[in-house]
């Protein structure tokens, strides 16, 4: 499966709203931190995450976390793995 | 004939409207079956029953607010034949009053009224949105947040992919029922999925795609909303509401705890090197859907190393501190929008790490839905808080009464760490212990972090049960 960054987009946002419904997708910086903007703990990141493996099929080892600071970093990411 | 009462779900609860019967007379009923659904101040909850039988006699309607210890129903005993009722169940408090209620009123658990052939057992649905009950809109101030959806509804809905905030309820305070739920599920198009769709799929015509925005459009239209009715505050209104509510009761519960409660705090830094270490191998080897997070080793290693001390795990009360043999530990868990609750986590020493991963995973998102069971509401033996992802150092609880002991841990974080005469880098939380000195001493506290930091060099042992 290969889909876009706006649609890789649209589907990290769609999964964080669903997680944090108060945040407005709009506001979210694509390049600054996507825990400091956003309310999320530990067991949030990890919702978030599966979710995305739910959605995506795409396998996101532990040892990769580290990598997954900004949106941007997410997007990049996703789109190296599901290429 | 037996009694069934509201029970106590915590320190903070005095009294609890009930919103949703989840049975109606004459069904048979087990232990730790849901029965009902009452709202506290803090949150919907899913009320269980512990005794066994068959239900008799609704004696409180959806919608009325009644103290802890009202007699919800009466319960006939599995042979028991129905009849002179009244006569052995005492009138209980206040609640009493209205059991001349007949049930068919209630909206749930109406039985098939006998215009309605075949089909029995199901509530009979084109009959059940009663029109709402102007007293019992009126009853409580206090009603639920944002769009009421009781959480046995919100579990329907998820089962029937559903959007239970797009329905328009009728029961109290327009909360969305499981009766509700299904009369939105036999209309096709009127609530949509859940999810947006996977991005994959090509983008639909918007007309099409978008559900009916208007929340009022889910059950019969014509059907009484007193969600949309007139005299119903507006959403933001109840948040508001609720919030206060949430925070007088938080205010209750922590002024008692410092009122009553001589404290006494001790805190310990703890090398994680070896624990994180473990942890990372055995994640390795899990999916994502299974990994399990630092939180919950920290959660295990608190029940193992009780055993050594149990006068920190139970419960104070009338002057007397009873010891629990279970670590049921509650587990503060901060809500979107404000406040919190610490539900238990039930028997945490006797479980293995994967287990109670799932269990933290589901008690955490049940709590941020609004749906926890009662006996989690009412069980904790010693609270655990976990405050390292918002990036503090450490955490000094308030003990929540009757309990006698809050553990906090702080961030794991990198630290200059000497050990055997060397320097080296080291991830270290800091775990701190506030405990009720009625009951125990520095002394034992100190017993208690000493045993927590030797049991996390150990991980290994903690996935295992107890001999």
């Amino acid at each position: 499966m290969s889909l876009d960054r706006a649609s890789l987009k649209s589907a990290a946002l769609a999964q964080l709203c669903a997680i944090a419904p108060e945040v407005d997708p709009q506001e979210i910086v694509p390049a600054r931190s996507l825990r400091s903007q956003v309310d999320l703990d530990s067991m949030d990141w990890l919702h978030f995450l599966v979710g995305l493996h739910e959605r995506l099929g795409v396998e996101i080892p532990e040892s990769d976390y580290a990598r997954l600071v900004t949106l941007d970093n997410l997007l990049d990411y996703l789109q190296a793995k599901l290429a | 004939m037996m009694r069934f009462e509201l029970p106590s779900l915590g320190a903070d609860m005095d009294d609890g409207t009930l919103l949703e019967w989840l049975v109606k007379p004459g069904d048979s009923v087990h232990r730790g079956q849901v029965v009902a659904i009452v709202d506290t101040s803090k949150a919907a909850v899913d009320v269980e029953i512990w005794q066994e039988g068959v239900v008799d006699e609704l004696r409180v309607m959806p919608g009325e607010k009644v103290p802890v210890g009202a007699v919800l129903a009466t319960l006939r005993e599995p042979g028991e034949a129905q009849g002179a009722r009244a006569g052995q169940v005492p009138a209980g408090p206040p609640a009493a009053t209205v059991a001349s209620i007949p049930a068919a009123e209630s909206t749930t658990a109406a039985p098939a009224a006998p215009a309605a052939p075949a089909a029995p057992a199901a509530p009979a649905a084109p009959a059940a949105p009663a029109a709402p009950r102007p007293d019992a809109a009126a009853a409580s101030a206090i009603a639920i947040a944002r769009h009421p959806v009781s959480p046995a509804a919100r579990q329907r809905a998820r089962a029937l992919d559903i959007d239970p905030e797009r329905i328009a309820g009728t029961g109290p305070h327009g909360s969305v029922t499981v009766a509700d739920v299904e009369a939105a599920a036999r209309q096709p198009s009127a609530a949509g999925p859940q999810t947006t769709p996977v991005p994959s799929s090509p983008p639909a015509a918007p007309g099409a795609a978008a559900p009916t925005a208007a929340p009022a459009a889910a059950p019969a239209a014509d059907a009484p909303t007193s969600a949309a009715s007139p005299s119903t505050p507006p959403a933001a209104a109840l948040a508001r509401e609720r919030q206060k509510a949430m925070r007088k009761a938080i205010a209750a519960a922590m002024a008692r705890s410092k009122r009553e409660i001589p404290h006494y705090y001790l805190a310990e830094p703890i090398p994680m090197g070896v624990a994180l270490a473990w942890l990372q191998s055995v994640n390795a080897g899990r999916p994502i859907t299974e990994r399990i997070l630092p939180a919950v080793l920290l959660l295990k290693a608190v029940a193992v190393s009780l055993r050594r001390t149990p006068e920190l795990n139970g419960l104070y009360r009338d002057g007397e501190f009873a010891a629990s043999a279970a670590v049921h530990a509650g587990v503060a868990i901060s809500l979107r929008g404000g406040g919190l609750v610490a539900p238990a986590l039930h028997d945490v020493g006797s479980k293995p790490l994967g287990q109670l991963m799932t269990e933290l995973s589901d008690l955490v998102r049940r709590a941020r839905a609004g749906s926890l069971r009662s006996s989690e509401m009412s069980d904790p033996t010693i609270t655990v808080t976990n405050l390292g992802d918002q990036g503090v150092g450490s955490v000094f609880g308030v003990i929540y009464p009757p309990q006698v002991a809050l553990v906090g841990f702080g961030r794991i974080a990198e630290t200059a760490w000497a050990q055997d005469g060397w320097l080296r880098a080291m991830p270290v939380v800091t775990a701190s212990l506030a405990a009720d000195h009625r009951v125990s001493d520095g002394h034992r506290g100190a017993l208690f972090l000493a045993e927590l930091r030797d049991r996390l060099q150990e991980p290994q042992t903690l996935d295992e049960s107890p001999p």
